[in-house]
């Protein structure tokens, strides 16, 4: 008597719900012809689920009259199969004046394993020198992404651009931030005397650590950011990093004004640009 | 079963059964015996999870074009009219905007991958926290680690593959971790990414690896991670009457089935409506990937959550490498590579770990609780703090603009917090587990026996009451007394 009391509102419950599931799926499918609208779309197709979702476990509390039951659990391993199975798959090996012939299955198989991996040589080229060295040729003319060439007099002190190799703009290595500070302020390392006329100082842009664009150049203290992990490269001073994860400088390019006033690179950069690895020294 | 319908069903089982003989298995199958507790259904959000990607991700392979060519966009967002984009930024653009119900099924996709993960890591821990792997479960630890490490990667191959500006700076990342691998890094690089990057190829080959390798890898496991577990049948928490050698529960059919079947319903409702209603990852807002880095990533670039600990164990990491016979280490190799392989492998090996210190070799059906354990208990909870932490500095930038903090002493602070936190979580927590079986609280009761009446008088006062000793009944079962015994309860 209790349970039938107690089974009407649910089932009471359970028949709203799915009603409003049905109403919520067939408004679906209405938005849908009406030309799509995403959180109607997803609203409704919730409430469709949903409603499903709360009947069933509604429904499933009021029918579990049996309540809880308990099982054995059984055993897993059975010695006496155990013993079959070995003595079966011994009898196939052990077989006397084949033990030899099985050695041989081993040597086959391994090398068809050892065959197998060339093709994996395929999926790219060697490395090569392709890590060592950049599309910046001697006398390369710098452009901005567009293409245009950079004069000696397209910075202001305190600007910044990034600059490619004319005829390299879509070369991802050679991605360079060119800033102009004042010539006086540079600690130019010994050897790179020529390399910033003028007060241009030109950097390799990836970051040594994992490769981000190091675009964030704060004017005021003349530093470079790593907007990924935070690196900062002192500008002033080589691009010696003063903070994070960075263990070297940005390589820095050598910079040279030709004769029509535009900037170009002297040589490629002298080392690697980017993240370290194995052969870098 | 009503009158009318007995004929039809019956008639369809002996069909069925003559052909298939099916009847002997299915009869077993509805028999048997799931175990009740609530902890038990985060595997199985995951599983449905997992299901809901497979559903809105196929949906989406139908839209997604896979290929770095560059296009201009002339599409339905306005913002980018004329951009210069790959076809597979354009696409997942139109499926966002063009397709019709493509945007609801795209964020459901990115919603359910997130709750996946949060799914099975939850589980892992349960797993973890109540000694379920122990024998004879190792091997089923082992499989579900695994899970977790293709589901890590596939979400990882899955946000790459839209190609904007984030997740392009992700890939970028990958390829540098790799890169750094000693001897084998370069290598493994150009092959694994088809040249130096950037390129034009990683976006088909993770297409192929996040629709088809992954996923068929992750379902046959899954298949298997359920064999397993039913033939070895679930584990059970200690009460009255439950011993190593039985289990109870309900019977498949039909509470079981009704109530996961409504749980497979839920987690959907819920995901569809997030997909819905919840935005995640606009990549309209970020624009596309630009090989050349003149647009650069701006601050507050994080990776989805799930990868964010590595993010973090990046940030931290000092800046130092290793240079040694004209050879380097880089830097990245050691939070990138290293910590993840030793994550992992501590993880897969840690049934076996556990089982050289602490002698045991039995099998068990019955769970510890939490508690029952102190230095597993211990040692999980600062793992996990140790990750909470580095999932924190992931966001080293978010944190240094919120609380107007210089980046610096934010990454400096966690370099400090890494080590100091997991240690005091440690001994906290081994404390308190020990305390709590000592004392037979509940955690979360914390009654002792006694409780404040009113009386009719207005007053109060304190009457013992044994009843309100919570937790009280499942202490009774407490298999020693001694709080430092980490020896396994005997087989009752």
């Amino acid at each position: 008597m209790s349970q039938a009391q107690q089974a009407m509102p649910a089932e009471r419950r359970i028949a709203a719900l799915l009603l409003a599931s049905t109403v919520a799926a067939l408004a679906l499918a209405g938005v849908y012809i009406a030309g799509g609208q995403p959180q109607a779309e997803g609203a409704l197709l919730g409430v469709a689920l949903t409603g499903i979702g709360v009947a069933l476990i509604l429904w499933a509390r009021g029918l579990s009259t049996e309540g809880t039951v308990v099982g054995d659990r059984g055993v897993l391993d059975d010695v006496e199969d155990e013993a079959a199975i070995e003595a079966r798959f011994d009898d196939a090996v052990d077989e006397p004046g084949r033990r030899s012939v099985l050695k041989l299955f081993w040597a086959a198989g391994g090398a068809l394993g050892l065959a197998a991996v060339f093709p994996i040589r395929s999926l790219g080229p060697a490395p090569g020198r392709a890590l060592l060295q950049t599309a910046w040729k001697p006398g390369s003319r710098m452009v901005d992404v567009t293409g245009r060439a950079v004069r000696v007099d397209t910075l202001q002190v305190g600007g910044t651009l990034t600059v490619f190799p004319q005829g390299a703009v879509n070369a991802g290595d050679s991605s360079v931030v060119l800033i102009r500070v004042e010539a006086d302020q540079l600690k130019l390392r010994p050897g790179r005397e020529t390399w910033a006329p003028q007060g241009y100082i030109a950097y390799s842009k990836i970051c040594p650590h994992v490769g981000c664009p190091v675009g964030l150049y704060q004017a005021d203290v003349h530093e470079l950011l790593c907007p990924c992990h935070q690196s900062t490269f002192d500008v002033l001073d080589g691009a010696r990093p003063s903070f994070g994860p960075a263990t070297r400088s940005l390589p820095q390019l050598p910079l040279a004004v030709d004769a029509q006033g535009f900037l170009t690179a002297q040589h490629d950069f002298t080392e690697p640009v980017g993240p370290g690895f194995w052969n870098r020294r | 079963m009503s009158a009318r319908g007995a004929p039809v069903t019956r008639r369809l089982f002996q069909w069925v059964d003559e052909r298939l003989g099916a009847s002997h298995f299915t009869r077993k199958a509805l028999d048997k015996i799931f175990p009740d507790h609530w902890s038990f259904m985060i595997g199985e959000i995951a599983m449905y999870c997992f299901v809901i990607l497979v559903v809105t991700g196929v949906y989406l392979t139908f839209f997604f074009v896979p290929s770095s060519d560059q296009v201009t966009y002339h599409g339905a967002y306005k913002a980018l009219d004329g951009a210069t984009m790959s076809a597979a930024y354009r696409s997942a653009l139109d499926i966002s905007f063009k397709v019709r119900a493509g945007l609801v099924m795209r964020q459901m996709h990115h919603w359910a991958a997130l709750v996946f993960l949060a799914a099975l890591i939850v589980h892992v821990c349960r797993v973890f926290f109540t000694g379920a792997f122990r024998r004879p479960r190792e091997v089923n630890w082992i499989v579900g680690v695994t899970l977790l490490v293709l589901a890590i990667m596939n979400g990882f191959f899955g946000y790459s593959l839209l190609d904007d500006l984030l997740s392009g700076t992700g890939v970028r990342v990958g390829y540098s971790i790799a890169l750094s691998i000693p001897v084998a890094g370069e290598w493994l690089a150009f092959l694994f990414f088809g040249g130096e990057f950037p390129n034009t190829e990683f976006i088909t080959r993770f297409f192929v690896l996040h629709v088809l390798l992954l996923p068929a890898a992750i379902a046959g496991l899954l298949g298997v991670h359920l064999a397993i577990l039913w033939r070895q049948k679930h584990t059970q928490f200690r009460g009255p009457g439950r011993t190593e050698q039985n289990i109870e529960g309900s019977h498949l059919w039909p509470s079981y089935a009704a109530k996961s079947v409504g749980l497979f319903f839920i987690v959907s409702g819920v995901l569809a409506a997030l997909g819905g209603l919840a935005q995640i990852n606009a990549i309209w807002i970020y624009g596309p990937y630009d090989p050349t880095q003149a647009a650069a990533a701006t601050a507050g670039s994080q990776p989805d959550w799930y990868v964010g600990w590595l993010d973090g164990a990046l940030r931290v990491m000092p800046g130092w490498e290793v240079r040694v016979f004209h050879h380097t280490i880089a830097n990245p190799f050691f939070p990138g590579a290293v910590l993840p392989g030793l994550t992992f492998g501590i993880l897969y090996l840690w049934p076996f770990l556990e089982r050289r210190f602490t002698k045991d070799r039995d099998p068990h059906n019955l769970l510890d609780r939490p508690r029952d354990a102190p230095v597993r208990t211990g040692l999980g909870a600062a793992t996990l703090s140790f990750y909470a932490i580095l999932f924190l500095a992931g966001g080293n930038d978010v944190l240094s603009s919120v609380f107007r903090v210089a980046p610096e002493s934010i990454t400096n602070l966690f370099r400090v917090l890494i080590f100091a936190v997991p240690l005091a979580v440690f001994f906290v927590t081994r404390n308190a587990c020990r305390e709590l079986a000592r004392d037979k609280v509940h955690p979360f009761g914390g009654s002792l026996g006694s409780r404040v009446v009113r009386t009719p008088s207005g007053g109060y006062e304190l009457v013992e009451d044994p009843t309100t000793v919570v937790g009280a009944i499942r202490s009774d079962l407490a298999y020693t007394d001694d709080p430092t015994d980490y020896r396994p309860p005997p087989s009752t």
